[in-house]
């Protein structure tokens, strides 16, 4: 292994240092300090109000954070003078209420931004798109318009939207919160084929069993902390803050 | 009865008056041509002034918009046909109905076009930022398509009531189609080519008032 690729390899794929953010009077994030490595899943547990999403919706801007530092791949994300329609490119995401655009089909959807964005010839960005849709399952309903389609397949769209970007890191804000519950598992065994394919994941999710199986690690927040972090198997099966104990016994009901 | 078909309804005289209602008819579709265009355009840019996050550009233009929707389009035809010249403007009535209906237009037109932006859910523009799209490009494609088909009905119904309202400028004496047919009038000392007129503007306008119905029961939503 030459030098160069174990530097890359050293430099975490994202890495979010001292991030504050308040909403008014309200603090919701009071100094989060987190690295992901490269083909890592992270799973951001809480109880609603702990900051998770502001956390992940701070590491693409679309919330500006009020300090911190944010670095993908070492480049800056946070602070003066970044491009940030060219970083965004770099970072896909995942909505809960999918976002998709409803005056597009499934195939437009995913060739905008290829198309305005990257510049990509029609056919270009056709076969780009086709090559996502393909991989959530979905080519076939490539001219339907978001209407048509379900809840489960309108996320696997937007997967494939943020896919096809080809971006180095994947936020997923509480990707199946908006699902029926039998739609859920195709979009999770669409999250588990992008994280085969070695996607870096970050996901804020109430998916306990989904974490439990898929995450390299999870991380628990409460009250604009990160309180814990750790395997999956340590986290839910050995919790050392009473605070995660008593959200895990919350959500999963022992 | 005889003296109102006479007064209202005379065939004779409608067919003598018809050649001057065409011409008239000829400026009424000029000047849609002109005001309806300018007028679509000056409303975009007021909705999104009036959006701006920037208060020097907001405010001005809500209070450019309120102005205008609130002075009666008569009295603005009437002060900028009769009242530039005093500032050392001559303008033809053209062009005086051009910049009356500018300013009126696009303040209805803001209104429907802000209506519009504003029925497209943030999340939509979030979406469409976090691939990359700049914000112009996000407006461009994303938001308006979506805001434009949400007020479409909207929209032509405003236009219905431009078309409508190009009858004011026969008060500055433009030959439009109303100013044709009160020449007609007062020519035949009779009603008859008024009544014409208001057959043409009925004819020309019903089938968009039918598709605005259309809109409104939701087949073309």
């Amino acid at each position: 292994m030459t030098a160069d690729v174990e530097a890359a390899q050293a430099t975490p794929s994202l890495e979010v240092r001292g991030l504050h953010k308040s909403f008014g009077t309200v603090e919701v994030l009071k100094g989060v300090d987190l690295t992901v490595a490269h083909r890592e899943m992270v799973f951001v547990l809480g109880p609603s109000g702990s900051g998770k999403s502001t956390m992940l919706r701070c590491c693409n801007r679309l919330e500006e954070p009020d300090s911190g530092l944010i670095l993908l791949e070492g480049d800056p994300v946070t602070g003066k003078g970044v491009n940030l329609n060219a970083i965004r490119q770099r970072i896909g995401m995942v909505f809960q209420a999918f976002n998709l655009y409803p005056h597009l089909n499934a195939r437009k959807n995913v060739t905008l931004a290829l198309r305005k964005v990257r510049g990509m010839s029609r056919d270009e960005a056709d076969a780009r798109a086709m090559e996502a849709l393909t991989r959530v399952g979905l080519a076939d309903k490539s001219e339907n318009h978001p209407s048509e389609l379900s809840g489960g397949q309108q996320q696997r769209v937007a997967i494939a939207r943020a896919l096809a970007l080809e971006p180095q890191v994947m936020l997923f804000d509480e990707p199946t919160s908006a699902l029926d519950p039998e739609l859920v598992g195709d979009v999770l065994a669409v999250m588990r084929e992008v994280k085969a394919a070695g996607m870096t994941m970050l996901v804020v999710s109430h998916e306990m069993k989904f974490a439990r199986e898929a995450a390299d690690r999870v991380i628990f927040m409460d009250q604009g902390r990160i309180v814990e972090q750790g395997p999956p198997e340590r986290i839910f099966g050995a919790p050392e803050h009473d605070r995660t104990r008593a959200f895990l016994s919350r959500v999963t009901g022992d | 009865m005889d003296r109102i078909i006479q007064q209202f309804f005379n065939v004779e005289i409608m067919i003598a008056a018809w050649p001057m209602l065409l011409d008239g008819l000829g400026v009424t579709l000029l000047l849609c041509l002109a005001v309806i265009p300018l007028g679509l355009a000056g409303g975009l840019l007021a909705a999104l002034g009036s959006l701006a996050r920037s208060r020097w550009v907001r405010l001005p233009t809500i209070f450019f918009v309120d102005f205008f929707r609130a002075v009666p389009p008569l009295v603005l035809l009437i002060f900028i046909y009769a009242g530039l010249p005093f500032a050392g403007l001559r303008i033809s009535p053209f062009t005086a109905v051009v910049i009356g209906f500018f300013l009126n237009n696009s303040a209805y037109y803001g209104e429907i076009f802000r209506a519009g932006i504003q029925s497209v859910g943030f999340g939509q523009t979030e979406a469409a930022r976090s691939t990359g799209l700049t914000a112009t490009q996000t407006l461009a494609h994303v938001v308006l398509p979506q805001a434009v088909r949400n007020v479409l009905p909207d929209l032509l119904s405003n236009t219905i009531e431009v078309v409508k309202l190009t009858s004011l400028a026969s008060v500055v004496s433009l030959g439009e189609l109303l100013h044709a047919a009160d020449m007609a009038r007062s020519v035949t000392y009779n009603a008859s080519p008024i009544v014409l007129a208001a057959l043409v503007y009925l004819i020309l306008l019903w089938p968009f008032v039918r598709l605005v119905s259309r809109f409104g029961r939701g087949l073309g939503a």
